[in-house]
């Protein structure tokens, strides 16, 4: 049986007496694209540090394509590519010299080819032979996108691989990571931006104060985990909320013709259409939403609600 | 990027690579690593070679520039291998770039090696450099070439062992530069560069029989000029010693990867 990418078992990592993982577990499937999400201080950047090897393991195991973290950690990190959430780079070399040191340390020759690649894709040709400091901070992220790659790792970290950076930068990273994700590198990254979680991911975790809170495809959460809201504009003004709406929230605005209604995934906007009709209610107008990841990602972490 | 394209592993080019890195570090900034030590080195040799030396007298049969440069020499291989790990050492823990190779499987004895190498290099050159302009202002015997070179070899890798533990264990520049003001320097100084021990007034010369930059300084100035206060096997024999603790301190840091990893 093929050992998954990545196998979590009860990590945990206390910082001075703060817990910061604490004993979570998961596996991520070979191919997959795997998003990891959380708010500031849920754990994640410490999670993604200890598979990479930057921070030691409190407790548990980690296991990467079947290979232990700590008894096999040489073999672990050549297969592993990290690309941090801060920008780590060394401002005495150019782009070009960086790229074929980094390939060096993870004991591989320099592929010229894979190289100029990875440079082709990323847009850094321009940029190849100025020294580091001389970097504008989107082509720094670009760079460290080909580092992380340069030794053609079979498993893909990105922490927060967005974050600051434009709009042609994302396209252009995501397409990426889709062409060589389709090519069998398997993807774990971590992102602010929920919306590209919810096209990227292929299974999504929510970690809140080191737990993991939620772990499901990214579907399954979108389904079951989804609400939507129902905007009904009315002809006159009310002033008070009808009664027996059934709905998980209810609010009217200023002027009093704005219900919002929130729905659960399971309930049934025909029947509740029905009871607004059947309570007279002065419908002008009707608009409904589907809630995305990020209102989702709102309530559990909000109400750090817990799910096996 | 699938399995049939995975690059063959090669189990020392991590160690090759960072040691390439390091070499070309300094040279980048030649300037600062290789030149001005040179400079610094130049002008004592001008002032004790060629002014005050010739109205300076310390050991019988030798000039007070003959006697004065394998200690120049040895000043600029210690300043320059510690100075060359601690300062690209401390910057990468500094701006946090270390992780780059925290994250790759450079093990423990490459990362160590390599530092190691690339410091006693840089120390050596240096040294070579003040050799050659010292011809200018006095010529050596070189009594025992092989010594004074095994001599210098060690020394430039105690320094060098030094540099990596002073990287480790200082949390900032001014900490980092408070080895080199507080400790090699008063040491380099007191260790007999410019005056031999046994001028001293007892007291001041058994006290400095516990400065360690004395028995470098002393067995490389016996292997250069065939004179020195203690016998060359003791002078090195100490020295080895002393480089073997640092290097096992070095290590021990190192290989638990301290203050290096969280």
């Amino acid at each position: 049986m093929t050992p998954p990418a990545l196998a979590i078992q009860n990590l945990s990592k206390t910082y001075d007496g703060t817990i910061a993982v604490n004993n979570i577990s998961f596996s991520i499937e070979l191919g997959e694209i795997f998003g990891l999400l959380g708010p500031n201080g849920a754990g994640k950047s410490t999670t993604i540090n200890m598979i990479a090897g930057v921070s030691r393991i409190g407790s548990g195991s980690i296991k990467i394509f079947g290979f232990d973290n700590q008894s096999d950690s040489r073999t672990t990190r050549r297969l592993v590519g990290v690309m941090h959430q801060e920008i780590v780079i060394d401002n005495f070399f150019t782009i070009d010299q960086a790229l074929r040191f980094h390939a060096g340390y993870y004991g591989v020759r320099d592929d010229a080819a894979w190289r100029q690649r990875l440079i082709d894709r990323l847009g850094l040709k321009p940029h190849l032979h100025k020294v580091m400091i001389k970097l504008s901070g989107g082509m720094k992220r670009r760079f460290m996108i080909a580092k992380a790659l340069i030794h053609k790792p079979r498993l893909l970290i990105l922490d927060e691989p967005t974050a600051g950076v434009d709009v042609e930068l994302r396209h252009t990273l995501w397409e990426f990571v889709r062409e060589i994700n389709q090519q069998g590198t398997t993807i774990l990254l971590t992102t602010h931006y929920l919306e590209e979680a919810e096209q990227m991911c292929d299974r999504i975790a929510i970690m809140n104060h080191g737990d993991v809170i939620a772990l499901e495809s990214t579907s399954t959460l979108l389904k079951e985990l989804g609400t939507r809201s129902m905007l009904v504009h009315l002809q006159a003004p009310i002033k008070e909320l009808p009664d027996n709406l059934c709905c998980q929230a209810v609010e009217l605005d200023d002027s009093g013709t704005t219900l919002r209604l929130t729905l659960s995934a399971s309930q049934s906007t025909g029947e509740l259409l029905k009871h607004l009709c059947d309570i007279n209610l002065p419908i002008a107008d009707i608009e409904t939403r589907k809630a995305g990841l990020e209102e989702i990602f709102l309530q559990m972490t909000k109400a750090g609600k817990a799910k096996p | 990027m699938n399995q049939h394209q995975e690059p063959q592993f090669i189990a020392w080019l991590p160690f090759f690579t960072l040691l390439q890195k390091e070499i070309r570090r300094f040279l980048r900034v030649a300037s600062q690593t290789l030149v001005t030590p040179v400079i610094t080195a130049s002008l004592y040799l001008f002032i004790f070679g060629a002014t005050l030396g010739e109205r300076i007298s310390v050991l019988e049969g030798f000039s007070y520039a003959q006697f004065v440069i394998p200690g120049l020499i040895l000043m600029g291989v210690i300043n320059n291998s510690f100075s060359n790990v601690a300062s690209s050492l401390f910057m990468s823990r500094y701006l946090g770039n270390i992780v780059d190779l925290l994250v790759t499987p450079v093990t423990p004895t490459q990362f160590i090696m390599a530092y190691t190498l690339a410091a006693m290099l840089r120390g050596l050159a240096v040294g070579l450099v003040v050799w050659l302009i010292s011809c200018l202002f006095a010529t050596l015997p070189w009594a025992h070439p092989l010594a004074a070179i095994a001599m210098a070899c060690l020394a430039s890798f105690l320094f060098a062992q030094f540099g990596i533990i002073a990287a480790i264990h200082a949390d900032n520049f001014d900490s980092l530069s408070m080895y080199t003001n507080f400790i090699i320097l008063p040491l380099i100084y007191l260790g007999g560069v410019f005056y031999p021990i046994s001028i001293l007034p007892p007291l001041w010369a058994r006290l400095s029989h516990l400065n360690p930059l004395f028995y470098l300084i002393d067995g490389f100035r016996y292997a250069l000029l065939g004179v020195g206060d203690l016998p060359f096997q003791v002078s090195f024999g100490v020295a080895s010693v002393m480089a073997l603790i640092l290097f096992c301190w070095a290590a021990s840091l190192i290989a638990r990867s301290y203050r290096l990893r969280n």
